[in-house]
């Protein structure tokens, strides 16, 4: 019995045809039909199979160093209504947050299918650089497809993939974001699928993907809950974690589902606000839709043309989502709110000064809507953070945000704007 | 309601026709909007004017995963400058209207899903539309907009690709009208240097499980190119070709000329 891959236990299992509801499918060309099938029929091996659960857990921890810890912060929390935080630190696995754990799993999932190349799309980086770090490690080719605006605004990451071994291609159609850089994956997947697995890095993507992604990184939500339950003797009132695709929210839900009184909560990007229609809170604003092979909710227009989505956070920049979110936001399940680009970094500062940790930005919203929750909660609440990475990649942006460069330290907003 | 006014049988017979002349049928390919409205009009009129037996006008997408520059670069060229359903429908109704040519639309499934799929086809039917190409709406997905289409009398045709399995193949054949797209390589649209053997082999595979006609797309530049693919397929379909040729004129009028000029071309090469 494995102790990290628990691969969906309770029956959350979508469709044979790969539906959440009314959320999932399969929507690609027929040219994939037979690779998405292979993947699918691959993964139900493996998940029979002893051996790859056992050479998983072995690489989560002394590869990954799990299990992750869980840290309460007080300070942050004189900060969320008296409520009691703590954070899943994800950010502490190898490479740097919750990506690696799907990571791994995928990559024997390539060597397994004898595929020696694999391609992945990235936003914020961690996603290109778990799967750079994996292929480095079990001697695949890595080929990255990046928007060209995300490999500006996370250029550390950029270099981090090129010293592992991987191409990093910059994508410049589109709105040159993470959702282009996945255009771009499928295209390239299209073109060598004989020989090229694509290591989808979110929940989303035409069926097996949201299942499998989800189900490596279910690890996190099950050690949670063992943790909080050792720490404080009962569950969280809340789980809390930012959604972009989803995977470090559904990594985190999914073990808390049958504990009907703990809410999960996801946390979107607003950027400067759902109402200046730049934003990236596709539950709180889109509509059901296809895109990139699945049906789910998508910031689309009145004729089906996918919008430009914006947040300061690259890891969050999608109009999309994961179908099984769309399915716990429609059953009630799940509860999804927006939380703006300023929220996020102040409570990025405020994490870093009161705790020493510096979250990712795309972390970071979920502990802007921590605090929030706290509040609501009062005193006697817990509130359970997934604190997805770390951000020493946006020092960048945040160091520009927050005037930290030029010795002004400005903290006022309009120089953040500016940003 | 507006009945079974769609175009399905002109198709046919058009194919039919090309085999009955022992040649393959010539397929064009232009998005609408592109380069304008009135000029995506004017070129999809010369297409057919000018060698094309058949034209699929494109519907320009935001996302379009599997289409290679060439038609990525129209598709936003089409989009910025306002493209809308209602502009597509008008470029089928009057390349249709002015050629009594069959006309397809070539389109993600997202903006028909949205349109509504009944919505649409009673619409594309109205404007005088054959038919209608989904590359990314798979055969198990597709009963809806079937139903929608048949009623409607437009035809649904399937993209095969040379990595579809035997059993696939028959299931999606079963399942498509007008014609079968067999694409001739594991790849998005584009021209290529050559046209692989691939695209013979599953031209043979696919006509072990239907008759109906079988048009081969992607890659086909050059008459050349379609004199060979000619050989084995029952159409050839150019795209990127033509939309090359409007990206690179001078203006309207140059572009015009000159994908009249390819289409002759080509009309000339499916009937070496």
């Amino acid at each position: 019995m494995s102790d990290f891959f628990i691969p969906d236990p309770e029956g959350h299992s979508p469709s044979v045809a790969g539906y959440f509801g009314a959320f999932g499918g399969k929507f690609i060309p027929e040219a994939l039909v037979a690779a998405v099938d292979e993947v699918a029929a691959e993964y139900e091996k493996a998940k029979a199979d002893p051996a790859f659960a056992a050479e998983l857990d072995e690489l989560l921890v002394n590869y990954t160093g799990r299990p992750s810890a869980l840290t309460e912060v007080k300070r942050f929390a004189e900060h969320a209504g008296g409520a009691r935080v703590f954070l899943k630190r994800e950010d502490l696995n190898h490479t740097g947050s919750h990506k690696i754990n799907n990571v791994l799993g995928q990559a024997l999932l390539t060597k397994r299918m004898g595929k020696p190349r694999v391609i992945a799309e990235t936003g914020a980086g961690q996603h290109g650089v778990a799967t750079a770090t994996a292929c480095a490690l079990f001697g695949l080719e890595c080929t990255i497809y990046m928007g060209e605006i995300d490999t500006e605004r996370q250029a550390l990451n950029v270099a981090r993939m090129r010293m592992l071994g991987a191409e990093v291609v910059p994508v410049t159609s589109g709105s040159r974001t993470l959702k282009d850089a996945i255009n771009e994956a499928f295209r390239d997947w299209v073109a060598n699928v004989d020989r090229t697995h694509y290591l989808f890095g979110t929940v989303a993507g035409p069926h097996p993907f949201p299942q499998i992604v989800r189900d490596f990184h279910r690890v996190i939500g099950v050690e949670a809950r063992r943790q909080i339950l050792q720490r404080t003797g009962r569950l969280p009132d809340a789980v809390a974690a930012c959604v972009g695709g989803g995977s470090n929210a559904i990594g985190l839900f999914h073990a808390f589902l049958p504990d009907t009184d703990v809410r999960l909560v996801g946390f979107e990007a607003a950027g400067h606000g759902v109402d200046s229609g730049e934003h990236a809170a596709t539950l709180t604003a889109g509509e059901p839709g296809i895109l990139h092979g699945s049906r789910s909710y998508v910031l689309q227009d009145d004729e089906g043309q996918i919008t430009e989505p914006y947040s300061i956070s690259a890891g969050l920049d999608y109009p999309g989502i994961g179908p099984e979110h769309a399915f716990l936001k429609d059953s009630g399940r799940g509860e999804y709110r927006p939380v703006t680009d300023e929220a996020a970094m102040r409570a990025l500062r405020l994490l870093s000064e009161t705790e020493g940790i510096i979250p990712a930005i795309e972390s970071a919203h979920a502990l802007a809507g921590a605090l929030d929750l706290g509040k609501e909660l009062g005193g006697e609440g817990i509130v359970l953070v997934n604190l997805s990475g770390r951000g020493d990649k946006d020092m960048d942006t945040a160091a520009r945000y927050f005037g930290l460069l030029d010795g002004t330290d400005g903290t006022d907003e309009k120089q953040g704007e500016q940003a | 309601m507006s009945g079974a006014s769609g175009n399905v049988a002109l198709l046919e017979q058009t194919l039919a026709r090309a085999k009955a002349e022992n040649r393959a049928a010539l397929v064009g390919y232009l998005p609408a909007g592109f380069p304008t409205v009135e000029g995506g009009i004017a070129a999809c009129t010369a297409l057919l004017e000018s060698g094309c037996d058949v034209v699929e006008v494109g519907l320009p997408h935001s996302d379009p995963v599997m289409d290679g520059p060439v038609i990525q670069t129209a598709d936003t060229i089409a989009l910025r400058g306002g493209v809308r359903i209602a502009d597509v429908l008008r470029t089928v109704r009057e390349a249709h209207a002015a050629t009594g040519k069959p006309v397809l639309v070539m389109t993600y499934w997202n903006p028909v899903d949205r349109y509504g799929a009944e919505r649409f086809a009673e619409e594309l039917a109205a404007a005088g539309g054959a038919g209608c190409i989904l590359p990314d709406l798979p055969v198990e997905e597709s009963e809806g907009w079937r139903k929608a289409a048949e009623q409607a009398g437009l035809g649904t045709v399937f993209v095969v690709a040379p990595s579809s399995q035997d059993a696939r193949l028959a299931r999606i054949t079963a399942a498509g009208s007008g014609f079968v797209y067999a694409a001739s390589l594991m790849g998005v649209t584009g021209t290529r240097e050559s046209v692989g053997n691939e695209a013979r082999d599953l031209v043979a595979r696919v006509r072990s499980t239907t008759s109906l006609p079988v048009c081969v797309g992607l890659g086909v530049s050059n008459p050349e190119q379609a004199a060979e693919v000619a050989a084995f397929a029952d159409g050839v379909i150019v795209g990127s070709a033509f939309v090359k040729r409007l990206l690179a004129a001078d203006d309207l009028e140059a572009g015009l000329a000159s994908v009249r000029e390819l289409a002759a071309a080509l009309a000339e090469g499916v009937r070496r």
